[in-house]
């Protein structure tokens, strides 16, 4: 059922807490029913922003997630303070989400393979990375470096946490360093893009998976498109910075539907075993 | 931080013909007891167009520059030159964002804003200086990667990150300097080395000003107030350990001297390069690792706090 609203607002018998409107085509969808479909539009195939915990369900086995590091908390170097303080920031960005901070990091196993997970929440301040994501990350690199597993990100941001300054800048470095000592080692690190990731993430370690798989339609770029646009002084082009235009130049490897994700990651794991691991049975 | 540096001065050898390793820089923050420029000053004294750029440098502080063009995939970038130039007599490989010194020559230039095909030029020459065993020196100017939407389909975020990732562990010497802007990850993209320099006005950002103030602010006019609330002028720099040190620039600023300016970076350099020369490779590079690792402040209350500020790692290197 396709519903017209001429006057923008939400009509009475769609209470928001039981439906939601899909962005796309429109479509009423009865929130249950979208989330047992793993929050993609049932309509139109719209792929819904998913929450950290939401994410972990659809790609860790059930109950295999061990969290690690679920008590760091950022302290505020620089004193910031824009039109709020930014551990007030913090600490309203904790209530919404009931994170700490924009990522979760643990060991769990995906289809069995025991692999590190990262996953970033876009609710927590945008996603943005400053000291806790840049540390986690690097310490989940380091743990799959020591542990010979496979390191699987989710990335979900809009770029480094300003309210960190250069700090977080330098974040970009430290993960990068980080998942390149997983490249020197052999051992595999899948990078998902989701919808968002921009700014410095991408431009990160987000681009740098042995294997970098997106969801569809998820905006992904290393610039704000308000910037971009306002560049050439012109609108963009439909479909700009979308995970099919990276996929058309080059910059993905697949666009893979929420529904397949967790087999098509299960099966590059499954080939690239890690190195050393096969070796323990010939030594 | 800046034991980094000065540390080394008390540890290393001395009295043997090598310059000290902190000669001509300001390590402490005490310097500025009481007279730091406003950020916004700062910000203003780093874009000045008659500030030295690139090629000024270059031409000033290297003999026999020979400049290599291209990225062998798709176009030279003008907003980044690279090539093989002599520092004191023995060859280096150089790679700087050049920005103009006209309106004519920005345009040229691209306002120093380099596109992908800049960084992939700047990432086949250091690949250049591990291959022959030349340490590689950058020189770090722009306003950011140029983010238009030619720079989207060729990969600018790609080309970033895989310029970070091939300087995080390029086995050579890198010593970094921050002339003037140090835009956001357009910048990092020349920004990881051994030693991080900076000329003292030059300011070093996650974000422009501009940027962050019509983001947090909803108002570029903000700027100024973004400035300061970032701290990403030299001192805030030296605090915070994003450099390791500032180099000197002449009263007035670096635009009103290119030639003392120049000559104050080529000591720094030269000594920078005679200490680093001397660490194995597989220490630079771990100490490179941890130069970087060491950033963050997080606090978790079961562990106390954890990403201490970095040791100071000549101490380690020297064995002392
Ligand atoms: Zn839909």
């Amino acid at each position: 059922m396709r519903l017209r609203n001429p006057f923008g607002r939400k009509p009475k018998e769609f209470p928001s807490h039981l439906w939601t409107q899909c962005p796309n085509c429109g479509e009423m969808l009865f929130n249950k029913q979208l989330a047992r479909n793993q929050s993609v539009c049932t309509n139109c195939g719209h792929h819904f922003k998913l929450g950290a915990k939401e994410r972990l369900e659809l790609l860790a086995d059930a109950r295999s997630f061990t969290e690690t590091d679920a008590d760091m908390v950022s302290s505020d170097p620089l004193g910031f303070v824009d039109s709020k303080t930014y551990p007030d920031r913090i600490a309203a960005a904790q209530a919404k989400t009931g994170h700490k901070d924009a990522v979760l990091t643990g060991t769990a196993t995906i289809s069995d393979i025991p692999v590190v997970l990262a996953v970033m929440d876009f609710e927590f301040m945008g996603g943005s990375m400053g000291s806790v994501v840049g540390e986690k990350l690097t310490r989940a690199a380091e743990r799959a470096l020591a542990d010979r597993a496979p390191l699987v990100i989710v990335a979900a941001s809009g770029g480094a946490r300003m309210q960190e300054g250069t700090i977080a800048l330098m974040q970009l470095a430290k993960t990068v360093a980080a998942v390149t000592r997983l490249d020197e080692a052999g051992v595999p690190f899948v990078s998902v893009l989701t919808d968002p990731t921009t700014g410095g993430v991408l431009a990160s370690f987000a681009s740098l998976g042995d294997i970098v798989l997106a969801e569809p339609g998820a905006l992904i770029g290393f610039s704000g498109a308000r910037v971009t646009s306002e560049t050439i002084g012109e609108k963009l082009p439909k479909g700009f910075q979308r995970a099919e235009f990276l996929l058309d130049h080059g910059f993905v490897d697949q666009v893979v539907p929420r529904a397949q994700l967790k087999e098509r990651i299960a099966f590059f794991l499954g080939a690239f075993r890690v190195a050393g691991q096969d070796l323990r049975w010939s030594l | 931080m800046l034991e980094r540096i000065a540390g080394s001065r008390r540890a290393g050898p001395e009295g043997n013909g090598h310059l000290p390793v902190d000669a001509g820089l300001i390590t402490d923050t005490a310097a500025y007891a009481g007279e730091r420029p406003t950020a916004w000053q700062a910000v203003q004294t780093a874009r000045n167009i008659g500030r030295p750029h690139a090629l000024d440098v270059i031409s000033r502080v290297f003999d026999r520059f020979q400049e290599l063009h291209g990225d062998r995939g798709f176009r030279d970038d003008p907003a980044i030159v690279a090539g093989i130039a002599e520092l004191g007599g023995r060859p280096v490989v150089v790679v700087g964002q050049q920005k103009g010194a006209s309106t004519e020559e920005n345009i040229e230039r691209n306002f120093g804003m380099p596109y992908p095909e800049g960084y992939r030029k700047a990432i086949r020459c250091y690949r250049l200086a591990e291959k022959f065993h030349l340490p590689l020196v950058t020189l770090v100017d722009t306003p950011g990667a140029y983010p238009g939407p030619e720079a989207e389909e060729r990969g600018q975020a790609e080309a970033i990150a895989s310029s970070i990732q091939v300087m995080s562990r390029l086995a050579t010497p890198i010593v970094v300097v921050v002339l003037g802007e140090g835009g956001s990850g357009g910048a990092l993209a020349l920004g990881v080395g051994d030693v991080v320099l900076a000329l003292e006005n030059a300011i070093y950002s996650v974000i422009s000003p501009e940027g962050s103030a019509a983001i947090l602010w909803r108002s570029a006019a903000e700027a100024e107030r973004a400035a300061q609330a970032m701290k990403l002028a030299g001192p805030d720099l030296l605090e915070t350990g994003v450099v390791d040190a500032l180099i000197k620039e002449p009263a007035g600023g670096a635009h009103t001297d290119h030639d003392a300016t120049a000559a104050a970076i080529k000591t720094a350099l030269v000594a920078q390069l005679e200490r680093l020369v001397r660490v194995p490779v597989a220490d630079l590079l771990s100490l490179r690792y941890e130069r970087f690792r060491s950033f963050g402040t997080v606090v978790e209350p079961r562990a106390g706090e954890v990403a201490a500020p970095p040791r100071p790692w000549w101490r380690r290197v020297l064995g002392r």
